[in-house]
C-alpha cells in the first residue's frame, strides 16, 4: 500500500463510497422485491402485484413507510448500545464494496489486499447483532444474538478456508489480479479448478450472512425476529439493508473469486459481474424458498463436521499441487 | 464410514427440491386476480363456504335431511337450529274415523309427522366451517357450498332459510337451460345466465351485491 495518502486517492475513495452508498440503497429496494417475487412464483402466487405495474413500487412504498415510522426504545434497554448496533451493522458494509473490481475501471479502490480488508470489516456485522441482542433487553433478543455469533464465528472459519485455498493458488490478496489470471470462458475460472472450495463457500456464505437455510438468529417461528425484535422504523431498515448488502458483498466476492469476476465470452465489463452476482443472488433466493430452517445442533455439525475438514483437505490438497 | 457414504447419498436430496421449486418457479401462478379476473367455476368447485342443504335426487326442492338433529347436536357453535316438520293435519273422514275409534274405546291410529325438518335455520355468522354437520349426517343432506360471492351488511344476511334456499336454488337451476349434469357447481356457461343465476343462488337473505 502507498504510504504517502494523496488528496486525489482520499477524494476517490469518498466518491466511492457515496456510489457504493446509492448502489446499496438502489439494490436493498430491488432485491427486497426480486426476493418476495420469487417466493410467490414459487409458492406460484403473483408477489406483490398492486402498488404499481406489476408491484415494482412495493418495495419503495415500504421503504417510506420504515422511514417514517417512530422509532422506539424499550424502557430498559441500553440506549446507546441499541442505537448504535443499526448503524454498526450498516455503515462497515459500505467499506466492504470499495476493494470489488466490477470492472477494470470500476473499482473503488483498487488496495492489493482486498481480500483481508473484506474479511476484516465483514466480522463488524457480528459485532452489530451482538450488541443489538444484547442492547434491547429482550430475551429473544439476546438468544438471536447468541446464536449469531456463534454462528458466524463457525462459519467464518471454513470460509476462510475456502478463500485461502484460492489466495495460495494465485498468490494475491489482491480482488483485480485474483480475476486478472482467469481467463473468459467458464472452464478457465477457478470455480473449475476449485470445486470444493466453491461449495464450501457457497455454505459458508450463506451461515455467514444469516440467510435461510441458515436464518437462525431471526428464526421467526422461535425467537419473533431474534436479534431485531426490538427494533422499529429504520432501526430495523439498518439491520435489513444490512442483510442484503452483505449478500452482495458474498456474491460479489464468490463472483471474483470463483466465477471469473468481469470476464465471460464475447465482451468483457461490468455487465458481466453484475450478472454473476444477481444469478447467485437469485440462487440465494431460491435456497431460501426451497430449504427448512436447520437446527442449532444440525448448522454446527455441518460446519465442525464436514465444512471444516473439508476445507482443511482442500487446502492441503491445493497446497501441495502448489509445491509441485 | 457408512454414515459418511449415507449423508453424501443424502444430499442429492437438496438438488430433487431445488428440481421442484424450480420447476414450481416457472409454471404460471394460480392466484385468480379476482375484480379483474373471473374466477373460474373449477377454482370455485373446490372453495368450502356456508353449508348447504343437499335436495333428493329426484325432488331437488326437498332436502334429504330427516330431522334426525345430529348436525344440531354436532355443531360446536350452535349455529344450526332445526324443528321437525308438524303432522299433516287429519283431514275431516280422518277426524270422524278418529272421533269413532275413541268412542268405541280404541286407541285411535293419528297420522304420524313425516321425517322431514320443519325449518331449517343456519347462522353463518357463528359458523366455523368445521365439518362436523356435514360428517356426521347419516343421509348426506348436509354439503359446504361453493358460493364465493356471498356478502351482507346486517347481521341477519347471514341467517340463512336453508330450506328456502334449496328451493330458490332447485328452481333456479330448473330455470337454467340444462348445462349438463354437473350437480352442485353451478357449471354456468360464461355467456347466458351466469350472472343472473348466481346471485339468486346466494345466501337467504342475499344482498349479495354483483359489483
Amino acid at each position: 500500500m502507498n504510504a504517502t495518502i494523496s488528496f486525489d486517492s482520499v477524494l476517490h475513495v469518498v466518491l466511492a463510497l457515496v456510489g457504493v452508498a446509492v448502489f446499496v440503497g438502489l439494490n436493498g429496494l430491488l432485491l427486497v422485491y426480486a426476493e418476495r417475487k420469487v417466493a410467490g412464483f414459487i409458492q406460484r402466487r403473483p408477489g406483490p402485484y398492486e402498488v404499481g405495474p406489476q408491484g415494482i413500487l412495493q418495495a419503495v412504498a415500504d421503504a417510506l413507510k420504515l422511514i417514517g415510522k417512530q422509532l422506539v426504545r424499550p424502557d430498559r434497554a441500553d440506549p446507546l448500545l441499541f442505537w448504535m448496533a443499526p448503524v454498526l451493522a450498516f455503515f462497515p458494509v459500505l467499506l466492504l464494496f470499495l476493494p470489488l473490481p466490477f470492472s477494470p475501471l470500476l473499482t473503488g479502490w483498487d488496495v492489493n489486499l482486498g481480500l483481508l480488508l473484506i474479511l476484516a470489516f465483514a466480522g463488524f456485522n457480528v459485532l452489530a447483532l451482538l450488541l443489538a441482542g444484547w442492547g434491547s433487553n429482550n430475551k429473544y433478543g439476546l438468544l438471536g444474538a447468541a446464536r449469531a455469533v456463534a454462528q458466524s464465528v463457525a462459519y467464518e472459519i471454513p470460509l476462510l478456508l475456502a478463500v485461502l485455498a484460492i489466495a495460495f493458488q494465485e498468490g494475491t490478496l489482491s480482488l483485480s489480479s485474483i480475476v486478472a489470471t482467469q481467463g473468459s470462458m467458464p472452464w478457465q475460472w477457478n470455480i473449475a479448478v476449485q470445486p470444493l472450495a466453491f461449495l464450501i463457500f457457497l455454505i459458508s456464505a450463506l451461515g455467514e450472512t444469516n440467510r435461510a437455510p441458515f436464518d437462525l438468529p431471526e428464526a421467526e417461528s422461535e425467537l419473533t425476529a431474534g436479534f431485531h425484535t426490538e427494533y422499529s422504523g429504520m432501526g430495523f431498515g439498518m439491520f435489513f439493508l444490512a442483510e442484503y448488502a452483505n449478500m452482495i458483498v458474498a456474491c460479489s466476492v464468490c463472483t471474483v473469486l470463483f466465477l471469473g469476476g468481469w470476464k465471460g465470452p464475447f465482451l468483457d465489463g461490468a455487465w458481466w459481474f453484475l450478472a454473476k452476482v444477481y444469478a447467485l443472488l437469485l440462487a440465494m433466493m431460491w435456497f431460501r424458498w426451497t430449504f427448512p430452517r436447520v437446527r442449532f445442533d444440525q448448522l454446527l455439525n455441518l460446519n465442525w463436521r464436514w465444512l471444516l475438514p473439508l476445507g482443511v483437505l482442500n487446502l492441503l490438497a491445493t497446497a501441495f499441487v502448489m509445491k509441485l | 464410514m457408512a454414515s459418511i457414504f449415507r449423508t453424501i447419498a443424502d444430499l442429492w436430496s437438496l438438488v430433487v427440491g431445488l428440481a421442484i421449486t424450480g420447476k414450481e418457479f416457472c409454471r404460471p401462478g394460480v392466484t385468480v386476480h379476482y375484480p379483474r379476473a373471473e374466477v373460474t367455476p373449477e377454482s370455485a368447485a373446490s372453495f368450502r363456504g356456508p353449508i348447504e342443504l343437499i335436495g333428493l335426487d329426484k325432488e331437488p326442492a326437498k332436502p334429504r335431511c330427516i330431522a334426525c338433529m345430529l348436525c344440531v347436536s354436532a355443531c360446536p357453535s350452535g349455529c344450526i337450529a332445526v324443528t321437525r316438520a308438524p303432522a299433516p293435519k287429519p283431514t275431516p273422514e280422518e277426524l270422524k274415523a278418529i272421533a269413532e275409534a275413541e268412542a268405541r274405546g280404541e286407541k285411535p291410529k293419528r297420522p304420524a309427522p313425516p321425517k322431514a325438518p320443519g325449518t331449517w335455520t343456519y347462522d353463518f355468522s357463528l359458523c366455523s366451517l368445521c365439518g362436523s354437520c356435514v360428517e356426521v349426517c347419516p343421509v348426506d343432506s348436509i354439503g359446504f357450498s361453493n358460493d364465493i360471492y356471498m356478502v351482507g351488511t346486517k347481521r341477519e344476511d347471514f341467517v340463512f332459510d336453508q330450506l328456502a334456499r334449496l328451493a330458490r336454488k332447485a328452481a333456479a337451476r330448473k330455470a337454467e337451460p340444462k348445462p349438463a349434469a354437473k350437480p352442485a357447481p353451478s357449471a354456468a356457461p360464461e355467456a347466458a345466465p351466469a350472472p343472473a343465476a348466481s346471485p339468486s343462488e346466494t345466501g337467504a337473505a342475499t344482498p349479495a351485491s354483483e359489483a
